[in-house]
């Protein structure tokens, strides 16, 4: 395999977020004792696991080329439902997850027909869904409802050991599937790619005949069925549900996206780019926490620097692969035009010149 | 003939607000042969290729396709009974590999996922038939328009239609890339394929087509042999009135204005490495400067390194005898130099604002938002432009994006314009402008040339080049090899230069 092939403007943002990671795990390995773990690795899918599932949902959505703001809200509305379903009503767990699955997938379903239907800004539509959702929280009650339902927190608890003392959650199990069939839908069906047309030029996918209602409201669809997962995890991970959950989320999301190369105006990103933005998120989490002395609200001075940072060198990226680009314009030409061929060529032009004007 | 026709169009009508875009249209297709559908600017060709592959939904009339009764309501399903299309506008996606933009919509599954493999594989012949050989993994946005409209037309070909539908395809290539494109089009006839070809070229209708069908003002004018209809009944046909090639070119070379003693902008050295090796051009105010060559001889980019937006590590820049330094187009703007350039789809038109904010745009931003031009004045000036080249709107408050492809052109010309600079720069400013439109913009920069500006005008048709030039610059291999007075040249002289044999 030829390497430096795979290495351009598109890649090179989410090889450069790869290497950060490493860097900063590095990093952390030399400054603080115990840091150096596959636990403490593996920790940080288990802690984000649930804003891994909702980033990827996230990612389509700006690929694109739109976004969902109301993806916070899905998240503490589904931990809502779940809660109150678990603990009041006594529901089964298994029919629970697929209503609230459902319930998810349904608000954006909702909210695709509608930027579809009406042309509507999707920014505006979810930012309507958002206050929808969150408010919902309320109707069901303003307090946190704990679970404590038996089977439940035993799959929430359940560990699976790999070796000797590292250990795996069920949520972060499902995290990974779910990126494993994001990556394949992203790259290997044709509702993927219609996804990275829309966002690169909507009327052009129109022109070229690709069904963009349908795609673009699956997209909505898809986000909120992965927002409602990402609810299912926390309840997994917190056992209750409380309207105040995932406040912010969506910005986190976003936020995940850009760092691992996945461009706002839509259509370019990758998957499993968002998984590293995630993974960066939560590894500048660990730091503050193993050095103990910074205040956790430093985590959002991190991941603030690093947006514009990363911002900032899409648009270096791009501007160096244009000037690369470039270079091309002169395509038909060999590097170093020989005169000969040259000559040639002017000539072959120069008989079709006269010949035209003999005729 | 004896063979029933594939698809027949009856009575089309269309009407956007404000405009009758067609009115009781028909077009003919049979199969085996090059259709050509000609008109002007703002004719209906484009909308009438829109009906038919259901972009747009006609008001009336009928389309059948082997006699059956059809009524596409999504380009993909006008894909699905055989029509493929190749648009005005870019119809592909930047984001995408060349690959994928040749066969997104069509992907051949193997097993549950798409089979880039084969993807990868044909595309490359598909485009390797057209003689076009790059690495087709690339993002197609890494290549030049050229290429791209090259490979817009590669996914066309590509799919086993039976009537193939080429809108202006030839737009933005060189003639050796039309000459693959027609051998294509060509094998594709033998196999029985219907094509409908559109072009303002009329070398090229004459090139290929076998019937002509003639659009004027959204009304369907007439359908004939083209080998029974001449180059001036065509023209005389699509305009509706008696317009003389010849008589236009002479008329123009007989004037001349006063030119300047000396040169407005003079280039000494000017170069940038890898780009262009340093040239010397004097630009004189009441002149025009043609820059001649064949594709890729560094004319474009001679005109962005004067107008600052590629950066030169050599030589050195007077603008009215003081030495500047032109590192940005504002610069360049604030010494009076203004530049219509090549690719109007991408660096040209704002599709939402209307044609008025269009051309008064270039004209706002000299005067910075502060000196605020009072909307009265910005329509004045709209319609003055509107009516100086003809560009057919209702009015000049419609959004520039409604605009048929070539009235587009014109205003972009307009923006320029109305600055009042300078010197002007044109890069292809004919392009895809009908042959009457084109007559007029070569008369109108000849116009302006006499009211003292200076202009530097380059276009990959030499026989315009030589037309409206005073001086023709000729560049081969991104260098400058000569001068030569515009009424002593002919193509042959210049083509004989470029070839060296003069030297
Ligand atoms: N979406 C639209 N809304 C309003 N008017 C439109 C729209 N599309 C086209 N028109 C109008 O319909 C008329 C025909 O346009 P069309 O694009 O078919 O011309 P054309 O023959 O293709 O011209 P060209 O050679 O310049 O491409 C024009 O007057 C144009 O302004
Ligand atoms: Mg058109």
């Amino acid at each position: 395999m030829n390497l430096s092939r795979h290495i351009n403007a598109r890649t090179l943002p989410l090889i450069v977020t790869s290497l950060l990671f490493v860097a900063l795990f590095g990093f952390g390995s030399i400054a603080y004792t115990g840091f150096f773990s596959a636990q403490v690795f593996i920790n940080l899918l288990i802690d984000n696991a649930f804003i891994c599932v909702v980033a990827i949902g996230m990612t389509f959505v700006i690929i694109s080329g739109g976004i969902d703001l109301s993806v916070g809200s899905i998240v503490a509305l589904t931990t809502m439902v779940t809660a109150a379903l678990v603990e009041h009503h006594h529901w089964s767990i298994w029919a629970v997850i697929p209503l609230v699955l459902l319930m998810g997938a349904g608000f954006g379903l909702l909210m695709g027909v509608l930027i579809h239907a009406f042309q509507l800004q999707p920014f505006i539509v979810t930012l309507g869904g958002m206050f929808l959702a969150r408010g919902l929280c309320y109707v069901i009650s303003i307090d946190s409802i704990s679970i404590t339902d038996e089977s439940y927190t035993q799959i929430a608890q359940y560990r699976l050991m790999l070796g000797e003392e590292t250990f795996i959650s069920i949520s972060a199990l499902i995290a990974l599937a779910v990126l494993a069939f994001a990556i394949y839908l992203a790259q290997y069906t044709r509702f993927g790619r219609t996804v990275y047309a829309i966002g690169g030029n909507e009327r052009s996918a129109l022109l070229m005949g690709l069904p963009i209602g349908r795609t673009k409201i699956l997209v909505y669809t898809l986000s909120g069925l992965c927002s409602a997962l990402g609810g299912v995890l926390i309840t997994f991970y917190m056992l209750s549900g409380y309207g105040l959950h995932a406040l912010g989320l969506e910005l986190d999301a976003i936020a995940a996206a850009v760092i691992g190369g996945t461009l706002l105006t839509g259509g370019v990103g990758y998957v499993a780019g968002s998984l590293v933005g995630v993974l960066i998120l939560g590894v500048i989490q660990s730091l503050i926490a193993f050095d103990g002395t910074l205040s956790s609200w430093w985590t959002r001075i991190a991941v603030g620097v690093l947006l514009c940072l990363f911002c900032l060198m899409q648009r270096l990226f791009e501007r160096g692969s244009q000037s690369f680009s470039f270079l091309f314009s002169y395509w038909k030409k060999p590097a170093e035009p020989s005169n000969n061929t040259d000559q040639e060529a002017s000539k072959a032009c120069l008989t079709q010149v006269t010949t035209r004007t003999a005729a | 003939m004896t063979v029933e026709p594939i698809l027949v169009m009856q009575g089309i009508r269309k009407s956007f607000p404000g405009v009758a875009a067609l009115k009781n249209v028909q077009l003919r297709l049979f199969p085996g042969e090059v259709h050509a559908l000609m008109g002007q600017n703002g004719a209906g060709k484009s909308t009438l290729i829109k009906v038919l592959t259901g972009v747009e939904t006609p008001d009336g009339g009928e389309i059948r396709l082997k006699g059956e009764l059809i009524q596409p309501t999504c380009v993909g399903e006008a894909q699905a009974i055989g029509i493929s299309t190749v648009y005005q506008e870019i119809n592909l996606c930047p984001n995408l590999s060349v690959a994928e933009n040749i066969f997104i919509g069509r992907f051949p599954i193997r097993g549950p996922a798409i089979d880039w493999k084969t993807i990868e594989r044909e595309s490359q012949t598909a485009l390797a038939a057209l003689n076009i050989h790059i690495d087709v993994t690339l993002p197609l946005a890494s290549f030049p328009v050229a290429i791209q409209q090259m490979v817009a037309i590669a996914r066309a070909l590509s799919t086993a239609a039976q009537v193939l539908i080429l809108d202006e395809p030839t737009s933005s290539l060189d003639e050796d890339e039309v000459e693959r494109l027609f051998q294509a089009l060509r094998q594709l006839k033998q196999k029985g394929m219907a094509i409908l070809f559109v072009t303002h070229f009329l070398d090229q209708t004459y090139a290929i087509s076998d019937r002509i069908t003639v659009l004027r003002n959204g009304e369907f004018v007439g359908e004939y042999a083209a080998s029974a209809l001449s180059r001036l009944d065509l023209i005389n046909t699509m305009v509706g009135r008696e317009i003389d090639e010849a008589s236009y070119a002479a008329e123009t070379a007989a004037q001349t204005g006063s030119v300047a003693a000396d040169p407005y902008v003079s280039a000494c050295g000017l170069g940038s490495t890898g780009t262009m090796r340093p040239i010397d051009l004097d630009i004189y105010q009441g002149q025009v400067l043609g820059l001649g060559g064949l594709l890729g001889s560094g004319r474009t980019e001679t005109a962005r390194m004067l107008f600052g937006i590629d950066h030169t590590d050599s030589g050195t820049i007077r603008v009215g005898g003081e030495a500047v330094k032109l590192n940005s187009p504002r610069k360049a703007v604030q010494h009076g130099i203004a530049f219509c350039p090549e690719d109007r789809k991408t660096e040209g038109i704002i599709a939402e604002l209307s044609i008025r904010e269009n051309i008064i745009l270039a004209l706002q931003a000299r005067r910075g938002i502060f000196r605020y031009l009072p909307k009265r004045l910005q329509r004045t000036i709209a319609d003055e432009y509107i009516q100086q080249l003809g560009i057919r709107t209702p009015d000049a408050e419609k959004p520039i994006g409604q605009l048929s492809g070539g009235n587009q052109q014109k205003a972009l010309l307009a923006r320029w314009l109305a600055t009042d600079p300078k010197m002007l720069i044109l890069d292809e400013p004919t392009r895809g402008i009908d042959i009457a439109a084109k007559l007029e913009i070569m008369e109108l920069v000849k116009a302006q040339c006499r009211k003292g500006l200076a202009i530097l005008f380059i276009s990959s048709e030499m026989s315009e080049v030589l037309r409206v030039s005073d001086r023709i610059a000729v560049l081969r291999d991104r260098q400058k090899i000569g001068e030569i007075a515009g009424k002593d040249a002919d193509e042959q002289s210049v083509f004989r230069m470029i070839a060296g044999a003069e030297s």
